[in-house]
Parts: structure tokens; sequence; C-alpha cells
């Protein structure tokens, strides 16, 4: 049994729970749902603020936020699926019958990435309707949805690294808050350069600015610190890889 | 009779108080969650100040009421989390064995959600006093801001019960709780109503209630004695808990079929 194979089965599995379960699809789905049609149609006069200077219109502005929030959330969402699963005693019998435990991570990862597809197709769709604004060509596009789909595989290394050390739901708001917290310190209704104040310096230290920053930069069609957007993506993906492996073997010891 | 239907709800009402303060997830969330959004929003939506016709230049008085009405939300989910739980325990059947009134039940059941209410209420107002936030109605208005929060807790939290009552199960409430926030996504909350640019969304908005009870918070802070505001934030806030507890009371009835 190869790590892909341990990889595909679990994948599968989480794949046919969230189908089965509307309860825990539809929820996670909501929420970003939730915040476009806030954000996109509530906030949309903050275009006129002085100095306001995205080109894409503020539909865009917030879909790209709203796409990398909903792509960090279905990795999240599927940490919870982790730590359900060692609460049931699933997950213990899957390290004692998986031979490549590596696939495990990459299984639930693939999980996390079904879930996101369908999430971000419909907000896609959404706001497509909502006659959001594309500026950039196909290979920008490519790029938006690529920062989305590490900002993805980011979330669910980080919440399988928590599922895996604590192994119950109860660790939830350890898996979430942290996200939640990263994801609203960067500049998510306005510019950087408006934000003021305390907010301003930590936006300019935390590295979802710079994603942000990327993709929204890729769907007007004017690409700008691209290559720091994906090396501070990609950089974290690999740290955070790291945490969860660490994390499988904390599960691993206690057995 | 009325003495003892008060001693009932005294008593449902002090299980529901000491439950609630139990359970640090039922305290620490309605308290830190609503204060964290505060401090993100207010900052990062600050310059929304510069909007021409924006009411007041501190977007931390234009935003509180925010906190407050999260706060209820989280009222909901607590008390129809907690009547969910006493569903699946057997507790309810329990009870129905006793002379226990529906109606005892029902007001008694609040008690731990308003109980938290108005902690949570003081938490947020010290927190917004503290960081600059000037009323213009004064100490009366901090008053009366202060009793419209819980009764809004009042209010969402007997919608809670209502959907516990008719779903029967923990994990239902929590599933109705998005729902729930989208009532306050689709408000007044970020920015008032004639300032809202997407006509669907200014209508969504009007049509509203959480929107009017945001208001009715808000003008205490940043306009003073706005009748009409506060006229139609007691009137929803009142009007959505008769309706909640009939609809509760209805489904109250079914659940505690006695023989």
């Amino acid at each position: 049994m190869t790590t892909i194979s341990v990889a595909l089965g679990l994948a599968y599995r989480q794949t046919r729970l969230l189908i089965k379960n509307p309860a825990l699809f539809f929820p996670p789905m909501l929420f970003p749902l939730m915040n476009f049609l806030a954000f996109a149609g509530g906030l949309s006069r903050l275009r006129h603020v002085p100095g306001f200077d995205y080109s894409g219109g503020y539909t865009a502005f917030q879909f790209v936020f709203v796409l990398l929030q909903s792509a960090c959330f279905g990795g999240v969402f599927t940490g919870f699926g982790i730590a359900r699963d060692f609460e049931g005693g699933f997950g213990r019998r899957l390290l004692v019958s998986a031979p490549r435990r590596s696939g495990i991570i990459i299984g639930y990862a693939l999980g996390a990435l079904f879930r996101w597809v369908s999430v971000a197709t419909l907000l896609t769709i959404v706001a497509l309707l909502a006659h959001m604004q594309i500026g950039g060509s196909g290979i920008d596009l490519f790029g938006v949805y690529g920062l989305a789909l590490i900002a993805n595989v980011c979330g669910i290394l980080w919440a399988g690294g928590i599922a895996f050390r604590f192994r119950t739901v109860q660790a939830g708001p350890l898996m979430q808050t942290p996200v939640f917290m990263v994801l609203f310190l960067a500049p998510v209704y306005v510019p950087l350069a408006l934000l003021d104040g305390w907010i301003h310096t930590v936006a300019s230290a935390n590295p979802v600015t710079f994603v942000l920053a990327a993709g929204r930069s890729l769907l007007a069609g004017q690409p700008e610190d691209v290559a720091a957007g994906f090396g501070i993506a990609m950089a974290s993906a690999v740290a955070l890889a790291v945490w969860a492996r660490l994390g499988l073997r904390r599960a691993e010891q206690a057995g | 009779m009325k003495f003892l239907l008060l001693r009932q709800i005294g008593e449902i009402a002090r299980r529901s108080v000491v439950r609630t303060m139990r359970q640090p997830a039922s305290v620490i969330a309605p308290l830190t969650f609503p204060l964290m959004l505060m401090a993100v929003n207010s900052n990062g939506l600050r310059s929304a100040t510069h909007l021409p016709g924006f009411p007041t230049k501190h977007f931390l008085d234009f935003f509180l009421p925010f906190a407050f009405m999260q706060g209820a939300l989280f009222a909901a989910a607590t008390a129809g989390t907690d009547l969910a739980r006493d569903v699946d325990t057997g507790f309810l059947n329990r009870l129905a064995l006793t002379p226990m009134r529906g109606a005892a039940l029902l007001l008694g059941q609040l008690g731990g959600a308003v109980a938290m209410g108005a902690i949570q209420a003081v938490v947020y107002l010290t927190v917004g006093l503290s960081f600059g936030v000037h009323f213009k109605s004064g100490l009366p208005g901090i008053l009366l801001l202060l009793l419209l929060a819980v009764l809004m807790c009042f209010s969402w939290a007997a919608i809670g019960v209502w959907i516990a009552l008719r779903a029967g199960s923990g994990e239902a409430v929590q599933s109705q709780f998005p729902l729930l926030f989208f009532l306050l996504f689709i408000s007044s909350m970020n920015l008032p109503r004639n300032l809202i640019e997407v006509d669907w969304f200014r209508d969504a908005a009007t049509a509203n209630p959480v929107s009017y009870l945001i208001e009715a918070l808000r003008s205490l802070v940043i306009v003073g004695w706005d009748i009409q505001a506060l006229l139609l934030g007691f009137g929803f806030s009142i009007a959505i808990s008769l309706i909640a507890l009939g609809l509760a009371g209805r489904e109250l009835k079914t659940r505690m079929a006695r023989t």
C-alpha cells in the first residue's frame, strides 16, 4: 500500500462523508457567501473613500479576500473532521492500518481541496452574477486560484497539526481563531495605504497582506508583487507541512 | 397560583444561570469574539468616516452596537443549545412528570442567556468607554442602552429556544447559527442605510429588523435621543420576543405532551 493509495482512500471517505452530511457541508459554504454579500454589497461605497486606488472595482477587491478566506476555512473545517475522527476512534484505527502515514495528511488535504473547490465554484458564480470586473488574463486568474489553493493547503496543515496534537473537537477554537485573526488583520475592506494606527502596523507585517495584494493585483490585470505573494504562501505551506507532520508523530506516539 | 409560577420560573432560571456560567465556552466566546471583531473592524473600516454624509468622525462610536448585537446572537446559541441538551438527555421528559408549567420552563430557560447578556453588555460598554466612545445621550442613554441590550438578548435567546424545541438537537441549533448571523451581515451594521450603494442590499437591510435594533443602540451613542429609532428598536425587540415565545410555547406543548 503506497502513500498515494492511503491518501486516495482517505480522500474518498472524506468526500463521501461531506456529500452525505449536508449539516457538515453547507454551513462552511454559507459563511464565505455571507461575507461576500455583506462586504461586496454593503460596503461598496468604500471605493469612493479618497485614496481607494484599486482599479478592479469593489466586488473584485472583496472577492479575492473571500476566496482566500474560504480556502483557509475549507482547510480548518477539515481539521474539525480530523479531530472528530480521533475522538470517535477512527483516527487510531487509521494509524494502525495505514503503512504510509504521510498519506494520511495528503488524504485529508485532498478532502479539504474537494470541500474548497465546491465553495469556490459557488462563490465564483455568485461573483460573476454580481458583475465582478475581471481585468486579468487567464494566466492571471490561474494565479489567483493558485494562491487560494496554497491557502487551502495552509489551512488544512495548520488545523491538522492542532487536531493531531489535541485529538478532540474541543480544540476547534484553537484551529479557527488564529486563522480568523490573521485573515482579518490584513487589509480586508480598504487597501493597506488607507489603514492607519496599529492596524496599519500589524497589516504591514502580516503575510496574508502580501498574498491578498498579489491576488487582487492579478484579478485586476495589473500584477504587482506576485512573486512575494507566492513566495510567502509557499514558505508558509512548507513550514506548516512540518508542523502537521510533527503533529502526526505526536498522535502516533499517543497511540 | 401566581407565586407558584414565579417560583417555578425562579428555579429553572437559577439552574439555567448556573449551567451557563459553569461552561467556559458559553462565557468566553460571547465576551471575546465580539470584542475581537469590534477591534479589528472598527480600525479596518475607520476610513469610512471620510465618506460624505457619514454620521460621526469616530468609527468606534458607530460600530460599538455591533458587539451588543453579536452578543445577542450568542445568547440565541447558548439558550438553544442548553435546551436542546435537555431534550437530548430526557430532562424535558422528566420535567413533564412534574407540575412545572410550560411558561415557567420557557421564561426560566432564558435566565442563563439573559444573565450572560447583562454581563457581556457591561463588558462591551466598559471596553467601549475606555477606548473613548462618547455617548451623546449621556448617562441615562448608557442605562437605556444596557436595558435594550439585555432585552435583545432575551428576544434572540427566545428564538434559540424555539429552534431547539423545534429541532430537538444541539447540532441542529448550531447549524442554524449561520442563518442568524446572516441577518446580522445583511443589516446596517457596517454603514448607515443611506450610504449603502447597492440597491438590493439597502432594501434587504431596510426590511431586516436587525438594522433597527442596531440603529436604536447606535442612536444613543452618536445622535442623542432619537425617539423614532428607540421606539423601533424596543418595538422590534418586544415583537421578536412575543413571536418567538409564542412559537416556542406551541412547540413545547408537543414536546411536553402529558398523558
